[in-house]
C-alpha cells in the first residue's frame, strides 16, 4: 500500500503547487492524477494572473475589486489573504522560470482585465496557465526524490478512518486496471471544476467534478453550488474559449447592428465589466433580437494592432483559424456566453481544510470562498496557487502531528465491487452512459444558465433526479482492465450527477439575483435575506441545505455598477 | 452533416470474447459537420458504437496535448484536424495511389493510427512515458539558477521572453516525436520535443548554465547533430513550435557562438556543407568528407590524426552508399569533376549568404505572427521586417 504524509489528488495548478509546498517542509508527498499532469485543465487559463505588484497599486484595491466582482458573496478574510499574498507568489513563479512578458524596462508587464480598477494582470502571451503549469511540472520532475507522481491513476473514493478523519483514497491505475488503496495522513483534493455537467462548456472532458462529489459523499459540505460562471466570449456550438485578454487588449463587443452595446449596460467599464454583467448583456441582446441569426454577438479584435495580436493573442489567432475558420486580425468573430467556471465547491477554511479532519480542497473544486457570486478574470490562477500552497503547507504541518492510521480494506473492496457491477451490466439493459451525459448537459445549459427561473430550475432538478436513477443501470461496452475509459466514464457520470443536483437545489433555493445567479422571477439582490452562503450536506441520497455567514471585514455591500 | 468512415488501427492488449487482440483495422461510420474534428468523430464512434475504443483526449481545443495520433499517416492532434479536411486528405492519398486505374469516386476512409516511435498500450493510446517523457528528462528540464534569486523579478528584455514563448507553447503532445525520421532510424536520438525544451532554457537569459547545456547537447552522440533536417517535426507540430528550427538555433549557438568542437564532428560537417555550397552552388560530394574532417585542406590531404581516424571510419558508410546505389555517380568522387553553376548563378548564391549573415532572421511565431500555412495569405516582407535578430 503506497503511504504518504500528504496525498494530493489532481495535478493541475492547485495540486502541483500544494505538492511542492508540502514537499518543501520535508514530509513525504504523493500526487495522483487521472491524466498526465500537463494535460490538466489549468492549461486552458489564457489571459493571466492578478496581483497588486506595481508600486501605484495596492492589495486593498485588488481586494475591493474582487469583493465587488463577487457581488459581496466572497468571504473577505480569504480575499484579503489572496490579494496580500499575490505579489510574492508572482515573484516566486518568476524565479522558478515562468517567462512572464515584460514592459519596456524589462520588469513584469501587465494587461487590463475585466472588473479590475488597474491593469494588474501578469501574463505569458495568452498561454499563461499552460506556461505556469509546465514550469511547476518542471519542478515536480526536479523534486522527484521528494514527490512521488502517480500519473494516470483515477481516484474513485476517499477512505475515512474510525475517528471520522480522511486517511487515504482508493485509486485505479488506468494503465492496468489495478485497484489500490493509498494510505495518507492528509488528502488534498485539487480535482478542478465540474464544467462537463453543462454542454456546451469551455471545460475539458476531464472536468467532471470528481473531488467535489467524493468530498460530498464522505460528508464534507459543498457551498454556493448555484454560482456557475458563464464566460462572455465562447465560440458558438463548440464552447471554445476566447480569452478575456482580447477585451483587455482593447477588443470591442458588437451586436448585429454594429453597436457597442456595452454602453447601455456598463458605461464606465464597457467590455471590461465583470463577467456576469457582460454575459447578461450579451444574452439580453441575443434574446431581444439584436444578435446574429446563429444566436451570437461579435467580438471585434481587428481594432487591436496586428503586431500586438500576434505577440499577445497568438492562441486566439489559432483558435479562430482552426476552429471557426476566421482570421481574427481581419474580421470579427461570433461569440456567446458559455459555461466556464464553478465558483462553488467543497467548503474550506482559509487553510484549505474542509470539515472532515485530514481532508483539504484547493482550486476550482474548493469554495474558500474568494469568488463569491462571480469570479474576476485572472483570479482563478491566483486562487489555485495561493490556496494550493496554503493547503499544502497546512496539511504538511498537520502530518507532523498526526500518526498514520491504516484505512480499512473495506472501502477498497466496496469500490472493486462497484466497478465489477458496472462492467457486468448487460449491454442494452439500460441507457448508454454517453446518452445520459448528453441529456444532463443540455438540461443544465438550458435551465441553470445565465437567466434562470423557478420553473426551469425545477425542471432541471427533476431531470437530474431521473438521470440519477437511470445511471444505476446504464451500461458500457468495455470489459477490459487496460485503459478502460468506459468504466471511468460511468464513475464520472455519478460524480457529475451529484454536483448537478446540488447546483440545481442551490439555484432553486436562492430566491434573489446575485453574481452569476440571475433569477428572472427575483431580479433584485436581496442582502437582508440572502447575504449568506448556501451549504449542501449529503443526507441519505440527496443534499440537505443549511446556511453560513459571509465574512465581512472592511467592505460593506454597496450597489454594484460598472 | 456528412458521413465519414474512420478506419482505426486497433490494438487490444487483452483478448476477450469480443474479438482478436490485434493489431487490426476497424471501420466506424460517423455522421457530423465537416468543421468538427477527427476527435469529434472518434468520440461519436466511442459514444454510440464501441465504448472500448481507447483514445486520450481532454480539452478538444489543441491546448492539453492528449490526442496525438496519425491521421492519414500524418502525425497531428485529432482535435485540431477538421474531419472534412481529413476526408479531402484521404481522397487525395487514394487518388495518387490509384491514378492509373479509374478510382472510385466519393469518400475514402480516413485512416487513424496511434503515434509512431512509441509503444502502443491500447488502440490509439501510446506509452509516452518510456519515450517522450524519458527523453524530456534527459535535458535537465528545469531552470538552473546561479545562487540566490533577486529580491524582485529578474530584469530581462521583453523580446527574450517573447522569444522563448514559442518553445514554452509546446503542449507535449508528442506529434513531433511520432513523425521524427531520425528517431525512427536511431531511437536513442533525444528528439525534437526534448530539444525544443532545451532551447527554452538555453534561450532564457535567466538560466545560468546555457553554455554547459549546449556543451552536453553537442557532445551527446544522439544530441543536436542527430537531426537530419527533414522538416517532419515542423509539419507535425500543432502549435508552431517548429522544433527543428529550435535545434538549428541550438547548433548555431553551440558551434558558432560558443565554438564548441563536438566529438561527433557535427559542427564541422555542417560547416562543410555550408562552405561547399557557397563556393560551388551544389553539393560536391568529393569534398564533403575531407571538408568535414580536415576543413580547408582541399585535396592536399594533410589532415590531423583525428581527422584521418574520422575519414577511415567513414569508409564503410561510403562503401555502403556505393553498393546500395545511394551514391550513383562515382565520377563525382573525383575532386575537380564537379560542375559549376551556369552564368552568374554562383554570384547570386553568395549574395544569399551575405544577406543571411547580415540579418540571421528567425521566424518566431510570437514575433512575426506567421507560420508557413499563414504565410500563404500574408505579406511576407512585412513579416520579415518584424522578425527578430538573434
Amino acid at each position: 500500500m503506497p503511504r504518504h504524509d500528504v496525498l494530493v489528488i489532481g495535478a493541475g495548478l492547485a495540486g502541483q503547487r500544494a505538492a511542492l509546498a508540502a514537499a518543501q517542509t520535508g514530509v513525504s508527498v504523493g500526487i495522483i492524477s487521472k491524466v498526465h499532469p500537463v494535460r490538466s485543465h489549468s492549461n486552458a487559463a489564457q489571459g493571466g494572473i492578478n496581483a497588486a505588484l506595481n508600486p501605484d497599486d495596492s492589495w486593498e484595491s485588488h481586494a475591493f475589486d474582487t469583493i465587488k466582482g463577487s457581488d459581496y458573496l466572497g468571504d473577505q478574510d480569504a480575499i484579503e489573504i489572496m490579494c496580500r499574498e499575490a505579489p510574492e507568489e508572482i515573484i516566486h513563479l518568476e524565479h522558478l522560470g515562468v517567462p512572464f512578458h515584460r514592459n519596456d524596462e524589462g520588469l513584469l508587464g501587465t494587461r487590463a482585465f475585466g472588473g479590475a480598477s488597474q491593469a494588474r494582470t501578469y501574463y505569458v502571451a495568452d498561454i499563461t496557465g499552460q506556461a505556469i503549469m509546465h514550469v511547476l511540472y518542471e519542478q515536480l520532475m526536479k523534486h522527484a526524490g521528494q514527490i512521488d507522481r502517480y500519473e494516470e491513476y483515477f481516484t474513485t473514493a476517499l477512505a475515512i478512518g474510525d475517528e471520522g478523519s480522511c486517511v487515504g483514497a482508493v485509486t485505479r491505475n488506468v494503465r492496468d486496471g489495478q485497484m489500490e488503496l493509498f494510505e495518507a495522513k492528509n488528502v488534498i483534493l485539487a480535482t478542478g471544476g465540474n464544467g462537463q455537467t453543462w454542454k456546451p462548456t469551455t471545460n475539458a472532458l476531464i472536468c467532471t467534478g470528481d473531488g467535489i462529489a467524493m468530498a460530498y459523499r464522505v460528508g464534507a459540505p459543498l457551498m454556493d453550488m448555484e454560482m456557475i460562471q458563464y464566460h462572455p466570449t465562447c465560440l458558438a456550438g463548440k464552447g471554445f474559449l476566447i480569452t478575456e485578454g482580447a477585451r483587455g487588449e482593447g477588443a470591442h463587443l458588437l451586436n448585429a447592428n454594429g453597436e457597442r452595446f456595452m454602453e447601455r449596460y456598463a458605461p464606465n467599464k464597457m467590455e471590461l465589466a465583470s463577467r456576469d454583467v457582460v454575459s447578461r448583456a450579451e444574452q439580453t441582446e441575443i434574446n431581444e433580437g439584436r444578435g446574429f441569426p446563429d444566436g451570437t454577438v461579435a467580438l471585434d479584435i481587428t481594432v487591436v494592432p496586428k503586431k500586438r495580436v500576434h505577440e499577445a493573442l497568438r492562441e486566439i489567432v489559432l483558435v479562430g483559424r482552426d476552429f471557426a475558420g476566421v482570421d481574427i486580425t481581419r474580421e470579427p468573430i461570433h461569440i456567446k456566453p458559455g459555461n466556464h467556471y464553478t465558483m462553488g465547491g467543497v467548503k474550506t477554511d482559509i487553510h484549505g481544510a474542509t470539515s472532515v479532519p485530514g481532508l483539504y480542497a484547493a482550486g476550482e473544486c474548493a469554495c474558500v470562498s474568494v469568488h463569491g457570486g462571480n469570479r474576476l478574470g485572472a483570479n482563478s490562477l491566483l486562487d489555485t496557487l495561493i490556496f494550493g500552497r496554503r493547503a499544502g503547507e497546512h496539511a504538511a504541518n498537520r502530518a507532523k502531528q498526526t500518526a498514520h492510521a491504516a484505512p480499512s480494506q473495506t472501502v477498497l473492496a466496496d469500490e472493486e465491487r462497484q466497478i465489477a457491477e458496472i462492467v457486468g451490466r448487460e449491454r442494452g439493459s439500460g441507457r448508454r452512459v454517453s446518452e445520459i451525459k448528453l441529456e444532463l448537459g443540455r438540461a443544465m445549459d438550458k435551465h441553470v444558465a445565465v437567466f434562470r427561473d423557478k420553473e426551469g430550475i425545477a425542471r432541471a432538478l427533476e431531470i437530474v433526479r431521473r438521470l440519477k436513477e437511470e445511471a444505476k443501470s446504464a451500461y458500457i461496452d468495455d470489459r477490459g482492465t487496460v485503459f478502460n475509459q468506459d468504466v471511468l466514464g460511468a464513475i464520472e457520470l455519478g460524480f457529475m450527477l451529484e454536483s448537478a443536483e446540488c447546483s440545481c437545489l442551490g439555484a432553486l433555493h436562492r430566491e434573489e439575483s446575485r453574481g452569476a445567479q440571475f433569477r428572472t422571477d427575483f431580479p433584485e439582490r436581496n442582502d437582508d435575506e440572502w447575504l449568506k452562503h448556501i451549504d449542501l450536506t449529503m443526507n441519505g441520497d440527496g443534499p440537505e441545505i443549511s446556511y453560513s455567514d459571509v465574512t465581512i471585514t472592511d467592505w460593506q455591500p454597496e450597489e454594484r455598477t460598472y | 452533416m456528412a458521413n465519414y468512415t474512420l478506419r482505426v488501427r486497433r490494438h487490444k492488449p487483452e483478448t476477450d470474447d469480443r474479438g482478436p487482440a490485434g493489431p487490426y483495422w476497424e471501420d466506424f461510420r460517423v455522421s457530423l459537420d465537416p468543421t468538427l474534428s477527427v476527435l469529434d468523430g472518434l468520440l461519436q464512434a466511442k459514444d454510440r458504437q464501441d465504448g472500448s475504443l481507447a483514445v486520450r483526449c481532454s480539452c478538444r481545443a489543441a491546448i492539453c496535448g492528449s490526442c496525438g495520433v496519425k491521421v492519414n499517416g500524418q502525425s497531428t492532434l485529432a482535435c485540431k484536424t477538421q474531419i472534412g479536411e481529413a476526408q479531402s486528405g484521404a481522397n487525395r492519398v487514394t487518388e495518387g495511389r490509384h491514378a492509373a486505374r479509374a478510382s472510385r469516386p466519393g469518400s475514402e476512409p480516413i485512416v487513424v493510427e496511434p503515434m509512431g516511435n512509441m509503444p502502443v498500450i491500447k488502440d490509439l493510446v501510446t506509452d509516452m512515458e518510456s519515450t517522450h517523457w524519458a527523453k524530456m528528462r534527459q535535458v535537465t528540464p528545469w531552470l538552473l539558477n546561479d545562487g540566490e534569486p533577486p529580491e524582485r523579478e529578474h530584469v530581462v528584455p521583453h523580446e527574450a521572453m517573447v522569444d522563448i514563448t514559442q518553445t514554452i507553447s509546446c503542449i507535449q503532445c508528442g506529434a513531433c516525436v511520432s513523425s521524427c525520421l531520425s528517431m525512427e532510424a536511431s531511437p536513442e536520438f533525444i528528439g525534437p520535443a526534448a530539444l525544443a525544451k532545451a532551447y527554452r532554457f538555453v534561450g532564457d537569459p535567466r538560466d545560468a548554465q546555457a553554455k554547459e547545456r549546449l556543451y552536453e547537447l553537442a557532445q551527446d552522440p544522439h544530441g543536436i547533430y542527430d537531426c537530419t533536417h527533414c522538416f517532419s517535426c515542423i509539419d507535425a507540430c500543432p502549435k508552431g513550435v517548429a522544433p527543428m528550427d529550435q535545434i538549428m538555433r541550438l547548433r548555431r549557438l553551440a558551434g558558432n557562438d560558443h565554438e564548441i568542437d563536438d566529438q561527433n564532428n557535427g559542427h564541422r560537417h555542417e560547416q562543410a556543407f555550408v562552405k561547399i555550397i557557397e563556393s560551388k552552388g551544389t553539393l560536391d560530394e568529393s569534398l564533403l568528407l575531407q571538408e568535414s574532417f580536415a576543413p580547408g585542406v582541399k585535396g592536399k590531404l594533410v589532415p590531423r590524426p583525428s581527422a584521418i581516424k574520422g575519414l577511415l571510419e567513414s569508409i564503410p558508410t561510403a562503401v555502403r552508399g556505393i553498393r546500395t546505389g545511394k551514391m550513383r555517380s562515382l565520377s563525382k568522387l573525383i575532386p575537380g569533376v564537379h560542375p559549376k553553376l551556369p552564368g552568374d548563378s554562383q554570384e547570386n548564391v553568395k549574395k544569399i549568404y551575405e544577406r543571411a549573415e547580415e540579418s540571421r532572421v528567425q521566424f518566431n511565431l510570437y514575433i512575426s505572427g506567421t507560420d508557413k500555412e499563414m504565410a500563404e495569405n500574408e505579406d511576407t516582407s512585412e513579416s520579415a521586417e518584424e522578425a527578430t535578430t538573434v
